[in-house]
């Protein structure tokens, strides 16, 4: 099964339709819950990515018997320093997202501790695709 | 705990999410920064925070959190009691500040 999701930048009022759906699909699988908490932390903190920092993107879900493996590509900026971006308390978030209790560089460190396995590869000026896959057997 | 024996012990307003007034209390979470409680707050939670967007009760539905304290006088924004009231997660207010809510929550809680 396959679920696709397109965010838009800038909509914070999407930020959530994404992850909620993804919960709803774990929960009809059967799946522990504890594993489906890990993985709706990591698609809300993409969704909130997506929505912060890139010009729009678009989330995927592929779901097999195994694992559930996530796709957020982005149109970009880009991410020019990804060792820097999965730092923990740095955020290029603006003032308005900060205000908000977003940008405070936790966002791809929950990603990262929520996921089994995590890879970004990121273009300045083309965008970012950040995947990751969680085993649903715990 | 229930969420309403809560607001009755507390004096809170309850301004949306009525339907979850009987959602059970394990914990609590204080926080105003949003991945913060993505990352550690706990189902059954409730949430102190000024943060009054609504984000803050898609955060609340996701992580199943039973209620959410707005401190200081705070209301919430138009769009978080809509979804407060589809999600039937009780957003409630108090003039308190952090401190003393979180004070009074722990003395409950503990």
């Amino acid at each position: 099964m396959k679920l696709e999701f397109d965010i838009a930048s800038g909509d914070f009022s999407q930020a959530g339709q994404a992850s909620s759906r993804i919960k709803k699909v774990l929960k009809q699988l059967q799946v522990d819950p504890k594993v489906i908490k890990r993985i709706v932390v990591a698609v809300y903190e993409a969704e909130v990515n997506v929505v912060a920092h890139s010009l729009g993107g678009q989330i995927i879900a592929e779901f097999s018997n195994e694992y559930v493996e996530i796709t957020v590509q982005d149109c970009g900026p880009g991410i020019a320093d990804i060792g820097q971006a999965m730092t923990e308390g740095y955020s290029t978030a603006s003032k308005k997202v900060r205000d908000m209790g977003f940008g405070a560089g936790m966002g791809l460190p929950n990603i990262k501790r929520n996921t089994d396995e995590l890879s970004i590869e990121s273009t300045v000026g083309k965008g970012t695709c950040l995947k990751f896959k969680n085993n649903l057997n715990g | 705990m229930k969420v309403s024996d809560l607001v009755n012990q507390l004096q809170l307003e309850v301004f949306c999410g009525q339907a979850g007034l009987d959602n059970e209390i394990t914990g609590g979470y204080v926080s105003d920064l949003l991945s913060d409680v993505m990352g550690n707050a706990s189902e059954g939670d409730v949430w102190i925070t000024l943060q009054t967007h609504q984000n803050v009760m898609a955060i609340a539905s996701l992580k199943e959190l039973a209620a959410v304290i707005l401190v200081k006088g705070f209301e919430p924004d138009e769009d978080s009691v809509k979804y407060s009231n589809e999600e039937g997660i009780p957003v409630l207010g108090t003039s308190m500040t952090t401190f003393e809510i979180s004070g009074k929550l722990y003395d409950i809680l503990k």
